[in-house]
């Protein structure tokens, strides 16, 4: 398999004022395309600037981060832009869909943005949907949909444009038993199709579904280990 | 993103807050309508006052009694003294003096009330010869103009302004019928037609044209002035020579000369542009007026839009992590801006014509909505929009899409 993902020495400190924090201190992991990738950690653990930093949100203060072969530590913020709507589909845990909008229209905005012709991105909005099991909530919009409906439209939302990585921020943290559970199954789902999955969660039995979890605390990787199906494997 | 895609989720956004929206946009409108209309109030004054002076009579000299000196030094304005007389207009007559003048015709005036058996109209009475109706370009609906000969002896003749003839004698024909002025009973020979240049009310239709001695006679009066001579010249070419002449006779006759002169001659030209000035000067300041109004109705879209930046800063910092370079960012909240601005403007100028249309009813002012002044005021609300929607889509530009989606 060959790396989707490398970070090289990668360090990240916020200044607020006079005081100093690292959040990262020193990060040196390489994910391979096809994995199922946990990182786990408390609050403060730095796993959200893991995440920020992996979505192309934010730059590392030092160190090297490789998407897909491209080194992005040096791109600026329109460049930015376009690997994050390329190579990465967000999960968040609020959802973020746009409330007046329609289920199919929230799906195709990554498209907007890539600058498809609009038949094509309500056709491949249409099929993301009916992939995540909302083929009949197309023209539902988010306020008459529920959590784990909603969820799933932001699933479908991150994956229509095909994204080598698809990074899902704590994604069942606003989802009751039922809808995580959903929500897991069709994360498993599109592993299983070969999909690259970096979960960021602090529930110790939703990071055993991935394959692989990194533990995170203090800014620096603690456990790297094989989960579940991937130690069987 | 192409432009129709942004213009078009721009108009989402503007119909997801329908009522803050059109509050937005009420301001520009406000300040657009007022421009059209303030613009084409003044328009309309000078069009009105260029007709009123059209309708003297084509290549006119008109010659008032010029500022008086009293013996204590106080000067009074023009037409206040009394320098001009009957002798004057007489005196103009004389061709060889006067070549390149084809009609002179001395007016004076007066305030009377004419009686026709019960009915009683109060209107201006007009002394003059029979020059008056080529001089002043006037022509007669019914009868003929009183002649050469009424005038010399100063007959009781009289034609009737086509108001004054339909207040007295209703849908009957005046011509041949007496009326009564002050004891004195005159015949109409004659009715004027309308002069129709004026929209208002004009004095042009309501007066009674008498020779000039009739005139003293009717009042009373025993002065010999006149307040106004009216000299035609033979062409337009000729105009500034008959200026000439007649500036020179009459100075010679008072025995002053031209610089401290004791009348003043005026020219169509002159009468327009002195008018045009003073409703230059209204229109430039209605016109500020508005403008400030405009200014206020930006600064309300200015406003509106950093409203609109805070309260979709989540919005935002979602659609940077979809994709949206800031760029895209900036031209969304622009195109915002724009079409608040332009729908401000197209509205404003429907309400400002709609308003032309009304406005004259009420006050009884004509307005003049000039195309050019619409596309200004078009452009300049289209440019409001931008010009006061550049710091919010800035604003929204450079929001960090973490800060965004993390903020409550």
């Amino acid at each position: 398999m060959s790396a989707l993902i490398e970070l090289d020495g990668v360090r990240k400190t916020y200044r607020s004022g006079s005081l100093e924090v690292e959040a990262l201190r020193g990060i040196d992991v390489r994910i391979d395309e096809g994995e199922y990738v946990a990182v786990i950690g408390p609050s403060g653990s730095g796993k959200s600037t893991l995440m920020n930093l992996l979505g192309c949100l934010d730059l590392p203060t030092e160190g090297r981060y490789v998407l897909a072969g491209e080194d992005t530590s040096s791109l600026d913020e329109a460049a930015l832009a376009a690997i994050r709507n390329r190579r990465i589909g967000f999960v968040f845990q609020q959802f973020h869909l746009l409330p007046s909008m329609t289920a199919w229209r929230n799906v195709e905005l990554p498209l907007v943005y890539a600058g498809l012709p609009r038949p094509e991105r309500r056709e491949r909005a249409i099929a993301a949907l009916a992939r995540v099991g909302l083929g009949d909530r197309v023209d539902h919009r988010p306020g008459e949909l529920s959590g784990g409906q909603q969820q799933r439209v932001a699933v479908a939302r991150a994956l229509v444009t095909e994204p080598a990585l698809l990074l899902a921020d704590e994604p069942t943290g606003n989802l009751d038993s039922g809808s995580t559970r959903d929500v897991l199954e069709l994360l498993d789902e599109l592993h299983g199709s070969g999909r690259t999955i970096v979960l960021i969660t602090h529930e110790p039995d939703v990071a055993a579904r991935a394959r692989r979890n990194l533990v995170i605390d203090d800014g620096v990787i603690t456990v790297d280990r094989l989960t579940g199906a991937g130690a069987s494997a | 993103m192409s432009w129709w895609e942004t213009v078009r989720s721009g108009l989402a956004a503007i119909r997801a807050h329908r009522l803050r929206s059109a509050l937005t946009v009420l301001g520009i409108v406000i300040g657009i309508s007022s421009v059209i209309l303030t613009v084409g109030l003044g328009q309309g004054a000078q069009q009105e006052v260029e007709d009123r002076i059209d309708a003297l009579g084509s290549h006119l000299l008109i010659v008032s009694p010029g500022s008086s000196t009293d013996s204590s030094g106080v000067r009074g304005g023009f037409g206040s003294a009394s320098t001009l007389t009957r002798a004057d207009a007489v005196a103009l007559t004389d061709r060889a003096a006067v070549p390149d003048a084809v009609g002179v015709a001395p007016v004076t005036t007066g305030s009377v009330s004419l009686v026709n058996g019960s009915t009683n109209w109060t209107t201006s009475l007009v002394g003059t010869t029979t020059d008056w109706l080529d001089v002043r370009s006037r022509e007669l609906a019914a009868g003929r103009f009183f002649t050469a000969t009424e005038a010399a002896q100063g007959a009781a003749v009289a034609v009737l302004g086509a108001d004054t003839a339909s207040e007295l004698f209703g849908r009957q024909s005046p011509v041949g019928q007496q009326v009564t002025v002050n004891g004195t009973r005159v015949t109409v020979v004659g009715v004027l037609s309308s002069s129709g240049a004026s929209s208002s009310g004009s004095t042009e239709d309501d007066q009674a044209v008498v020779p000039v001695g009739t005139a003293s006679r009717l009042t009373g009066s025993t002065s010999d002035t006149v307040s106004t001579i009216y000299v035609e010249a033979a062409s337009a070419d000729r105009l500034s020579a008959a200026y000439q002449e007649v500036q020179t006779l009459l100075a010679t006759r008072h025995g002053v000369t031209t610089a401290d002169a004791d009348f003043s001659i005026a020219t169509q030209d002159s009468l327009v542009e002195t008018a045009n000035e003073t409703n230059r000067t209204f229109t430039v300041l209605l016109g500020g007026v508005a403008a400030i109004s405009l200014l206020v109705g930006g600064i309300g879209v200015m406003n509106i839009m950093l409203v609109s930046v805070t309260e979709r800063v989540r919005e935002i910092g979602l659609r940077k992590a979809l994709g949206a370079a800031p760029s895209v960012i900036r031209r969304q909240f622009l195109v915002e801006a724009s079409l608040l601005g332009l729908t401000g403007g197209l509205v404003g100028v429907v309400v400002g014509i709609a308003g032309a249309q009304v406005l004259p009813r009420l006050i009884d002012q004509a307005v003049a909505v000039s195309a050019l002044a619409t596309l200004a005021a078009l452009a300049t609300a289209l440019a409001l929009g931008v010009g006061f929607g550049v710091y919010p889509a800035g604003r929204a530009a450079r929001l960090t899409p973490i800060d965004a989606l993390r903020s409550e």
